[in-house]
Protein backbone atom coordinates (compact mmCIF):
# COMPACT_ATOMS: atom_id res chain seq x y z
CA UNK A 1 0.00 0.00 0.00
CA UNK A 2 1.49 3.43 -0.84
CA UNK A 3 0.64 5.72 1.72
CA UNK A 4 -0.82 9.26 1.36
CA UNK A 5 2.38 11.33 1.13
CA UNK A 6 3.95 8.84 -1.15
CA UNK A 7 1.00 9.17 -3.76
CA UNK A 8 1.33 12.81 -3.38
CA UNK A 9 5.13 13.21 -3.92
CA UNK A 10 4.63 10.54 -6.85
CA UNK A 11 7.63 9.41 -5.11
CA UNK A 12 6.42 5.58 -5.34
CA UNK A 13 4.34 5.51 -8.69
CA UNK A 14 4.71 2.74 -10.83
CA UNK A 15 6.34 5.18 -13.40
CA UNK A 16 8.95 6.66 -11.28
CA UNK A 17 10.59 2.82 -10.21
CA UNK A 18 10.03 2.31 -14.62
CA UNK A 19 12.62 5.50 -14.80
CA UNK A 20 15.11 4.54 -11.93
CA UNK A 21 15.25 0.98 -12.99
CA UNK A 22 15.57 1.65 -16.51
CA UNK A 23 18.02 4.10 -15.85
CA UNK A 24 20.48 1.92 -13.96
CA UNK A 25 19.96 -0.72 -16.92
CA UNK A 26 21.16 1.60 -19.13
CA UNK A 27 23.97 2.62 -17.72
CA UNK A 28 25.19 -0.92 -17.68
CA UNK A 29 24.08 -1.73 -21.05
CA UNK A 30 25.17 0.59 -22.49
CA UNK A 31 28.94 0.58 -20.71
CA UNK A 32 29.34 -3.11 -20.07
CA UNK A 33 29.70 -2.19 -16.75
CA UNK A 34 27.59 -4.38 -13.62
CA UNK A 35 27.05 -2.98 -10.35
CA UNK A 36 29.23 -5.10 -9.01
CA UNK A 37 32.24 -4.24 -11.26
CA UNK A 38 32.03 -0.66 -10.68
CA UNK A 39 32.07 -1.18 -7.02
CA UNK A 40 34.91 -3.03 -7.37
CA UNK A 41 36.35 -0.40 -9.62
CA UNK A 42 36.07 1.81 -6.93
CA UNK A 43 37.96 -0.27 -4.09
CA UNK A 44 40.67 -0.78 -7.10
CA UNK A 45 41.41 3.43 -7.26
CA UNK A 46 40.76 3.83 -3.31
CA UNK A 47 43.18 1.42 -3.09
CA UNK A 48 45.78 3.39 -5.42
CA UNK A 49 44.90 7.06 -3.86
CA UNK A 50 45.48 5.73 -0.05
CA UNK A 51 48.97 5.15 -1.22
CA UNK A 52 49.58 8.85 -1.56
CA UNK A 53 46.51 10.73 0.44
CA UNK A 54 44.24 9.68 3.59
CA UNK A 55 41.02 8.82 2.45
CA UNK A 56 37.50 7.83 3.91
CA UNK A 57 36.15 4.79 2.42
CA UNK A 58 32.77 5.67 3.51
CA UNK A 59 33.16 8.92 1.75
CA UNK A 60 33.80 7.86 -1.57
CA UNK A 61 31.54 7.94 -4.43
CA UNK A 62 31.84 6.27 -8.10
CA UNK A 63 29.29 6.79 -10.44
CA UNK A 64 28.74 6.30 -14.16
CA UNK A 65 26.15 9.30 -15.11
CA UNK A 66 24.65 9.86 -18.55
CA UNK A 67 25.17 12.85 -20.05
CA UNK A 68 23.23 13.05 -23.25
CA UNK A 69 24.41 9.79 -25.22
CA UNK A 70 27.07 9.20 -23.55
CA UNK A 71 28.52 8.00 -20.37
CA UNK A 72 30.74 9.64 -18.05
CA UNK A 73 32.66 8.30 -14.49
CA UNK A 74 32.25 10.43 -11.99
CA UNK A 75 34.37 10.19 -9.11
CA UNK A 76 34.31 12.16 -6.38
CA UNK A 77 36.81 11.35 -2.89
CA UNK A 78 37.13 13.60 -0.51
CA UNK A 79 40.17 14.07 0.85
CA UNK A 80 41.20 14.50 4.71
CA UNK A 81 43.06 16.96 5.50
CA UNK A 82 46.24 16.38 6.69
CA UNK A 83 47.20 17.38 10.08
CA UNK A 84 49.59 20.52 9.69
CA UNK A 85 52.38 20.55 10.78
CA UNK A 86 53.54 23.16 13.33
CA UNK A 87 55.79 25.41 12.54
CA UNK A 88 58.52 26.16 14.92
CA UNK B 1 14.34 12.42 -58.00
CA UNK B 2 16.45 10.55 -55.64
CA UNK B 3 14.28 8.87 -52.65
CA UNK B 4 15.03 9.54 -48.84
CA UNK B 5 15.41 5.66 -47.42
CA UNK B 6 14.10 5.53 -44.47
CA UNK B 7 14.41 2.44 -41.37
CA UNK B 8 11.84 1.48 -39.04
CA UNK B 9 12.98 -0.78 -36.42
CA UNK B 10 12.41 -0.72 -32.45
CA UNK B 11 14.74 -4.22 -31.33
CA UNK B 12 11.62 -5.49 -29.12
CA UNK B 13 8.57 -6.82 -31.20
CA UNK B 14 5.05 -5.76 -30.81
CA UNK B 15 5.38 -1.97 -30.40
CA UNK B 16 4.01 -0.84 -33.91
CA UNK B 17 7.23 -0.98 -36.14
CA UNK B 18 4.40 -2.70 -39.21
CA UNK B 19 1.74 -0.40 -37.94
CA UNK B 20 4.01 2.66 -38.45
CA UNK B 21 5.30 1.88 -41.69
CA UNK B 22 1.86 1.12 -43.29
CA UNK B 23 0.77 4.43 -41.87
CA UNK B 24 3.62 6.58 -42.36
CA UNK B 25 3.65 5.32 -45.97
CA UNK B 26 -0.19 6.16 -46.13
CA UNK B 27 0.19 9.52 -44.68
CA UNK B 28 3.45 10.33 -47.25
CA UNK B 29 1.46 8.96 -50.09
CA UNK B 30 -1.47 11.61 -49.42
CA UNK B 31 0.99 14.17 -49.43
CA UNK B 32 1.53 13.40 -53.29
CA UNK B 33 4.33 11.86 -52.33
CA UNK B 34 5.68 8.81 -53.98
CA UNK B 35 6.40 5.98 -51.56
CA UNK B 36 7.38 2.40 -51.58
CA UNK B 37 7.12 0.57 -48.18
CA UNK B 38 9.57 -2.82 -47.93
CA UNK B 39 8.56 -5.91 -45.41
CA UNK B 40 12.22 -6.81 -44.38
CA UNK B 41 10.77 -9.56 -42.65
CA UNK B 42 11.44 -12.51 -44.54
CA UNK B 43 9.56 -15.37 -43.19
CA UNK B 44 7.57 -13.53 -40.83
CA UNK B 45 5.87 -10.87 -43.51
CA UNK B 46 2.91 -8.87 -42.08
CA UNK B 47 3.04 -5.45 -43.67
CA UNK B 48 0.62 -7.19 -46.45
CA UNK B 49 -2.06 -7.45 -43.91
CA UNK B 50 -1.81 -4.28 -42.06
CA UNK B 51 -1.89 -2.50 -44.97
CA UNK B 52 -4.79 -5.32 -46.50
CA UNK B 53 -2.83 -5.89 -49.35
CA UNK B 54 -2.40 -9.98 -48.24
CA UNK B 55 -4.88 -11.02 -51.70
CA UNK B 56 -2.70 -8.95 -54.08
CA UNK B 57 0.95 -10.78 -53.49
CA UNK B 58 2.13 -11.98 -56.70
CA UNK B 59 6.01 -11.88 -56.37
CA UNK B 60 8.13 -10.68 -53.08
CA UNK B 61 11.71 -9.32 -52.40
CA UNK B 62 13.23 -12.80 -52.69
CA UNK B 63 12.09 -13.32 -56.26
CA UNK B 64 13.25 -9.84 -56.98
CA UNK B 65 16.65 -10.74 -55.52
CA UNK B 66 17.07 -13.83 -56.89
CA UNK B 67 16.11 -12.49 -60.21
CA UNK B 68 12.81 -14.28 -60.81
CA UNK B 69 10.54 -11.13 -61.40
CA UNK B 70 11.56 -7.43 -62.08
CA UNK B 71 11.54 -5.05 -59.75
CA UNK B 72 7.84 -3.60 -60.68
CA UNK B 73 6.27 -6.67 -60.86
CA UNK B 74 6.90 -7.18 -57.04
CA UNK B 75 5.34 -4.01 -56.20
CA UNK B 76 1.98 -3.93 -55.43
CA UNK B 77 0.02 -1.10 -56.11
CA UNK B 78 -2.37 0.41 -53.48
CA UNK B 79 -5.30 1.38 -55.09
CA UNK B 80 -6.75 3.63 -52.07
CA UNK B 81 -3.50 5.83 -52.89
CA UNK B 82 -2.18 6.63 -56.19
CA UNK B 83 1.73 6.52 -55.57
CA UNK B 84 1.75 3.94 -52.67
CA UNK B 85 3.22 0.27 -53.39
CA UNK B 86 4.47 -2.77 -51.51
CA UNK B 87 7.36 -4.88 -52.02
CA UNK B 88 6.30 -7.83 -49.63
CA UNK B 89 8.50 -10.24 -47.85
CA UNK B 90 8.70 -13.94 -48.78
CA UNK B 91 7.05 -15.92 -46.21
CA UNK B 92 8.80 -19.52 -47.30
CA UNK B 93 12.49 -18.47 -47.00
CA UNK B 94 14.44 -17.30 -44.29
CA UNK B 95 16.70 -14.04 -43.33
CA UNK B 96 19.84 -15.42 -45.36
CA UNK B 97 18.34 -15.40 -48.59
CA UNK B 98 18.64 -12.02 -48.64
CA UNK B 99 22.37 -9.76 -48.02
CA UNK B 100 22.72 -6.57 -46.93
CA UNK B 101 24.11 -5.66 -50.19
CA UNK B 102 21.24 -6.74 -51.90
CA UNK B 103 18.98 -4.88 -49.68
CA UNK B 104 21.30 -1.70 -50.49
CA UNK B 105 21.21 -2.76 -54.07
CA UNK B 106 17.60 -3.20 -54.36
CA UNK B 107 16.86 0.52 -53.13
CA UNK B 108 19.82 1.86 -55.31
CA UNK B 109 17.36 0.69 -58.16
CA UNK B 110 14.24 2.09 -56.39
CA UNK B 111 15.44 5.43 -55.75
CA UNK B 112 15.38 7.54 -58.92
CA UNK B 113 11.31 6.79 -59.31
CA UNK B 114 10.69 7.73 -55.86
CA UNK B 115 10.68 10.09 -52.83
CA UNK B 116 10.47 7.73 -50.03
CA UNK B 117 10.92 4.43 -49.35
CA UNK B 118 10.58 3.03 -45.94
CA UNK B 119 11.63 -0.29 -44.86
CA UNK B 120 9.80 -2.19 -41.73
CA UNK B 121 12.90 -3.85 -40.09
CA UNK B 122 11.86 -6.98 -38.25
CA UNK B 123 12.53 -7.88 -34.68
CA UNK B 124 15.91 -8.27 -33.13
CA UNK B 125 19.16 -7.75 -34.09
CA UNK B 126 20.56 -10.31 -36.14
CA UNK B 127 20.94 -10.67 -40.13
CA UNK B 128 17.31 -9.28 -41.13
CA UNK B 129 17.85 -6.16 -38.70
CA UNK B 130 21.10 -5.64 -40.18
CA UNK B 131 19.59 -6.00 -44.00
CA UNK B 132 16.81 -3.65 -43.28
CA UNK B 133 19.65 -0.68 -42.01
CA UNK B 134 22.01 -1.54 -44.96
CA UNK B 135 20.25 0.68 -47.44
CA UNK B 136 18.91 3.68 -44.82
CA UNK B 137 19.59 6.89 -44.87
CA UNK B 138 18.04 7.59 -41.58
CA UNK B 139 16.32 5.54 -38.97
CA UNK B 140 13.53 5.90 -36.85
CA UNK B 141 13.26 3.77 -33.89
CA UNK B 142 10.01 3.15 -32.47
CA UNK B 143 9.37 2.21 -29.00
CA UNK B 144 6.54 2.20 -26.36
CA UNK B 145 6.26 3.84 -22.81
CA UNK B 146 7.63 0.28 -21.08
CA UNK B 147 11.04 -0.65 -19.23
CA UNK B 148 11.66 -3.58 -22.01
CA UNK B 149 10.67 -1.23 -25.16
CA UNK B 150 12.99 1.26 -24.15
CA UNK B 151 15.41 -0.79 -22.85
CA UNK B 152 15.74 -2.50 -26.57
CA UNK B 153 15.29 1.13 -28.42
CA UNK B 154 18.73 1.87 -26.51
CA UNK B 155 20.25 -0.84 -27.99
CA UNK B 156 19.20 -0.64 -31.18
CA UNK B 157 20.10 3.41 -31.27
CA UNK B 158 23.55 2.09 -30.01
CA UNK B 159 24.02 -0.15 -32.70
CA UNK B 160 22.78 2.45 -35.18
CA UNK B 161 25.53 4.91 -33.92
CA UNK B 162 28.19 1.95 -34.38
CA UNK B 163 26.98 1.56 -37.98
CA UNK B 164 27.00 5.31 -38.82
CA UNK B 165 23.39 5.28 -40.09
CA UNK B 166 22.58 7.98 -36.82
CA UNK B 167 21.45 9.80 -35.54
CA UNK B 168 18.22 7.87 -35.32
CA UNK B 169 15.13 10.00 -34.29
CA UNK B 170 12.21 8.46 -32.26
CA UNK B 171 8.48 7.62 -32.55
CA UNK B 172 6.82 7.00 -29.00
CA UNK B 173 3.88 4.48 -30.04
CA UNK B 174 1.01 3.54 -27.55
CA UNK B 175 0.83 6.10 -24.77
CA UNK B 176 -1.87 6.05 -22.88
CA UNK B 177 -2.23 9.99 -21.04
CA UNK B 178 -4.52 8.34 -18.37
CA UNK B 179 -2.07 6.05 -17.25
CA UNK B 180 0.80 8.98 -17.03
CA UNK B 181 -1.45 10.94 -15.27
CA UNK B 182 -2.10 8.75 -12.50
CA UNK B 183 1.82 8.09 -12.52
CA UNK B 184 1.45 4.64 -13.34
CA UNK B 185 3.06 5.17 -17.15
CA UNK B 186 6.66 6.85 -18.65
CA UNK B 187 5.76 9.95 -20.12
CA UNK B 188 7.43 11.28 -23.18
CA UNK B 189 9.47 13.41 -21.05
CA UNK B 190 10.82 10.26 -19.09
CA UNK B 191 11.40 8.55 -22.53
CA UNK B 192 12.93 11.29 -24.04
CA UNK B 193 15.39 11.88 -21.30
CA UNK B 194 16.19 8.45 -20.87
CA UNK B 195 17.21 7.45 -24.59
CA UNK B 196 18.22 10.79 -25.24
CA UNK B 197 17.54 11.57 -28.99
CA UNK B 198 14.92 13.48 -30.92
CA UNK B 199 11.79 13.11 -30.62
CA UNK B 200 10.06 12.87 -34.61
CA UNK B 201 6.60 12.03 -32.71
CA UNK B 202 4.19 10.43 -30.59
CA UNK B 203 1.13 7.74 -30.89
CA UNK B 204 -1.44 7.74 -28.69
CA UNK B 205 -3.27 4.79 -27.71
CA UNK B 206 -5.94 4.74 -29.62
CA UNK B 207 -8.69 1.78 -30.46
CA UNK B 208 -9.23 2.76 -33.80
CA UNK B 209 -5.30 1.26 -35.07
CA UNK B 210 -6.39 -2.34 -33.21
CA UNK B 211 -9.95 -2.00 -35.63
CA UNK B 212 -8.29 -0.14 -38.78
CA UNK B 213 -5.74 -3.67 -38.61
CA UNK B 214 -8.48 -5.80 -38.37
CA UNK B 215 -10.06 -4.30 -41.27
CA UNK B 216 -6.40 -4.15 -43.48
CA UNK B 217 -8.01 -0.40 -43.82
CA UNK B 218 -4.29 1.80 -42.19
CA UNK B 219 -6.07 3.86 -39.67
CA UNK B 220 -3.91 6.70 -41.33
CA UNK B 221 -6.55 6.77 -44.31
CA UNK B 222 -8.91 8.55 -42.55
CA UNK B 223 -7.79 11.55 -40.78
CA UNK B 224 -10.16 11.88 -37.94
CA UNK B 225 -8.76 9.90 -35.33
CA UNK B 226 -5.93 10.82 -32.47
CA UNK B 227 -3.39 8.19 -33.74
CA UNK B 228 -3.91 8.84 -37.60
CA UNK B 229 -3.67 12.92 -37.11
CA UNK B 230 -0.53 11.51 -34.79
CA UNK B 231 0.56 10.01 -38.65
CA UNK B 232 -0.10 12.78 -40.33
CA UNK B 233 1.69 15.04 -38.28
CA UNK B 234 5.03 13.00 -38.46
CA UNK B 235 4.68 12.55 -42.19
CA UNK B 236 4.90 16.01 -42.49
CA UNK B 237 7.51 16.12 -39.91
CA UNK B 238 9.47 14.22 -42.11
CA UNK B 239 8.58 16.72 -45.52
CA UNK B 240 10.61 19.25 -42.81
CA UNK B 241 7.52 21.33 -41.68
CA UNK B 242 7.70 22.17 -37.91
CA UNK B 243 4.34 20.66 -36.39
CA UNK B 244 3.74 21.34 -32.85
CA UNK B 245 3.54 18.17 -30.98
CA UNK B 246 -0.26 17.37 -30.14
CA UNK B 247 -1.41 17.50 -26.62
CA UNK B 248 -1.80 14.15 -25.26
CA UNK B 249 1.30 13.91 -24.29
CA UNK B 250 0.44 14.05 -20.82
CA UNK B 251 3.12 15.20 -18.20
CA UNK B 252 2.96 13.74 -14.92
CA UNK B 253 2.47 16.76 -12.79
CA UNK B 254 1.83 17.89 -9.49
CA UNK B 255 -1.78 18.38 -9.76
CA UNK B 256 -2.18 15.53 -12.29
CA UNK B 257 -1.03 13.33 -8.99
CA UNK B 258 -3.39 15.49 -6.84
CA UNK B 259 -6.55 15.21 -8.37
CA UNK B 260 -5.54 11.30 -9.00
CA UNK B 261 -5.69 11.11 -5.25
CA UNK B 262 -8.91 11.86 -5.24
CA UNK B 263 -10.36 9.35 -7.99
Amino acid sequence: MTTFYERLTGKNRSATQAKDRLRLVLINDRSGLSALELEEIKNEIMQVLSRHMEIDPATVKVQMKQDGREQRLIADIPIRTTQRRKIG
Amino acid sequence: MSAKAITISSGKGGVGKTTATANLAVALASLNQKVVCIDGDIGLRNLDVVMGLENRIVYDLVDVIEGRCRLRQAMIRDKRMPELHLIPAAQTRDKSSVSPSDMVKLVEELRPELDWILIDSPAGIERGFRNAIAPADEVIIITNPEVSAVRDADRIIGMIEAEEKGPARLIINRLNPTLIKHGDMLSADDVLELLAIELLGIIPEDEAVVISTNRGTPVALDEKNPASRAFHNIARRLMGETIPLLEFEGKSDFLGRLSSLFK
